[in-house]
């Protein structure tokens, strides 16, 4: 259920996500989310990649300083209202969101969150007892 | 088998020290004589002063002549301070200075001699034997580090490997596969290696490694623990500066109770670095310096910008020589910052006492509005990176109040990327102060 997500630490100055991006596209890596977190010093890059091991070595050898974080990715219907029971759902069992960030899947029909949680077990657990569907890692990366 | 000693020289480094001040008040009138006849720097110098050579009758009169600064160096360059004909020079080194022209210095084959001579003191003081492969990562060439605990290191008959400074990758396989046993680096490089052995996930345990001989820049207590936990060695300091005759003028015993100073052939003074007045006994200030029996390039207080201390009860070991504190930074390397004392060592110790972190730091001082502000960049590492913004935000905001309280000054603590920060053969450049006075 659990997908590798890679959080790469980047100084807030001109070029560095062109950097980041030069280097997994240089090294055959295909971005399939991301986002950007950051304070007017310096921002923390989440990605879910199809190769997550790769780019984790791949980034490293190229000096940055990296990290891994299971996160989860949910699949909501893409209508008004849709995240908003998923989030109250959530929220009357005590699942507290770290952060989370959303894309549109290519079929169009569903939204995927991508979620952290402070403990990701005790919220696939709520998740699967609320029929809401957690989507499997491999399927994610390869979306 | 020969057992090897554990103290190097035990009639010099044990010596009673009523029997040592004696020793040193010949030694110093003979230098003086040698210097008034064959340096003209010093022929200006007393004569402006008045000083006959034949006037200093005790040690304490020396508190009367003029000091010798980087600035005479300078000036005298390249050859101008040397006391003896070229022909009896066997050696030039110069030092690492970062700013105009480099100062040059000199040896002698007895200066050569004595220098190893000190080099053994302090590597013997350190627990190292013959059975031991030295692995000397600094840079050799000019900069006296490398070439003086080689000497060194041979005196006691251990192996060397002069490996030099820098690509790290290599210093870790000739250190797995050659078995070294002492590593000899700055102690900012010692980290660099650490770092690396982390990423190849090589063990300490895995290397042969189990003393660190550290020099050519200060380091904190601090820094001293994270280096033996990381790397698994005994990490002893040592001290010692090209100006006076490279490493080996203070050194650890495994006591780790200060440096001893090779009172035989240095006389060591601490003065107040803004009034220039020789301070009591076990007073923090700058270090001055005066050579008793070096004759290429003797030096008569010598003003070395490091503030330290001197203890002086025998230590533990049974060795009588004054005992050096770490240095605390230089005297010119101090920042004050809204008429606060900063030296770098102080927030390096703070940023090492914060779970994980080890960093390279680097400090940088600006001016804005009249307002002076001091900037702690930090370079991440992936023991301070955390994917949570809250609690990358709660490390900085950690950071500034412990260097708060540790300092009374308010700093902005930013993080950097890895590497950001500029290093010179290894020697970390820890300071820029952009203001403009």
């Amino acid at each position: 259920m659990k997908v590798e997500q890679i959080s790469i630490f980047i100084e807030n100055k001109s070029g560095r996500l062109a950097e980041v991006s030069g280097v997994l596209g240089d090294a055959g890596i295909n971005i399939r989310a991301l986002s950007l977190a950051d304070t007017s010093d310096f921002g923390i890059l989440r990605l879910i990649v199809n190769d997550t091991d790769k780019a984790f070595n791949v980034l490293r050898e190229h000096n940055f300083t990296v990290s891994k974080t299971e996160v989860i990715g949910v699949e909501v219907p893409d209508s008004p209202g849709g995240l908003s029971s998923l989030l109250q759902t959530l929220d009357k069992n005590n699942i507290n969101v770290e952060y989370m960030y959303a894309f549109v899947e290519r079929s169009g029909d569903n939204a995927v969150i991508i979620f952290r949680f402070d403990d990701v077990d005790a919220a696939i657990d709520v998740l699967t007892k609320n029929s809401i569907r957690v989507i499997e890692g491999k399927k994610l990366t390869s979306i | 088998m020969e057992q090897q000693p554990t103290i190097w020289n035990p009639v010099a480094e044990c010596m009673p020290r009523e029997e040592l001040l004696t020793l040193q008040l010949g030694q110093l009138q003979q230098t003086l004589m040698r210097v008034a006849e064959n340096v003209p720097c010093y022929q200006g110098k007393f004569k402006e002063v008045g000083f006959n050579p034949g006037d200093l009758k005790d040690l304490s009169d020396l508190a009367n002549l003029p000091f010798t600064t980087k600035e005479d160096l300078r000036l005298n360059y390249p050859y101008g301070m040397f006391a003896v004909p070229m022909r009896d020079v066997v050696r030039i080194h110069s030092s690492s200075g970062t700013t105009g022209k480099p100062t040059v210095v000199g040896y002698t084959k007895a200066d050569l001699a004595s220098w190893t001579e000190l080099v053994a003191r302090f590597m013997t003081a350190a627990g190292v034997t013959n059975e031991d492969i030295i692995h000397i990562a600094f840079g050799y060439g000019l900069f006296t580090g490398a070439f003086g605990l080689h000497y060194g290191s041979e005196a006691i008959g251990a192996s060397v490997i002069p490996i030099s400074g820098g690509n790290t990758d290599k210093q870790l396989m000739i250190m797995q596969d050659y078995r070294s046993s002492v590593l000899v680096c700055t102690p900012s490089y010692a980290l660099t290696i650490a770092d690396r052995m982390e990423k190849q996930g090589i063990a300490p345990e895995s290397l042969a490694l189990r003393v660190g001989l550290f020099g050519a820049e200060p380091w904190s207590e601090q820094m001293r623990v994270e280096i033996e936990n990381r790397l698994g060695v005994i990490a002893t300091d040592n001290y010692g500066l090209s100006e006076v005759m490279g490493p080996g003028v203070a050194g650890e015993c495994l006591c780790k109770a200060g440096m001893h100073l090779a009172e035989d052939q240095f006389i060591a003074e601490i003065i107040d670095p803004d009034t220039c007045e020789v301070l009591p006994e076990g007073s923090v200030g700058e270090l001055v310096l005066t050579s008793l029996t070096k004759q290429a390039f003797p030096m008569i207080r010598y003003r070395t910008r490091d503030i330290t201390r001197l203890h002086y009860e025998t230590c533990d070991c049974g060795r009588t020589f004054a005992r050096m504190e770490k240095t605390r930074g230089r005297s010119d390397d101090m920042l004050i910052i809204k008429g606060v004392n900063v030296f770098p060592t102080q927030i390096e110790e703070v940023l090492f006492q914060i779970e994980g972190c080890q960093p390279h730091y680097q400090l940088v001082v600006e001016r804005e509005n009249n307002q002076d502000k001091l900037e702690v960049q930090v370079e991440v590492n992936e023991k301070i990176f955390f994917d949570e913004m809250k609690q990358q935000r709660a490390f900085v905001t950690e950071a500034e109040k412990k260097i708060h309280s540790a300092l009374g000054l308010s700093v902005k603590v930013k993080l950097v990327e890895p590497s950001s920060i500029t290093r010179h053969e290894g020697k970390a450049c820890r300071v820029f102060d952009n203001r403009k006075n």
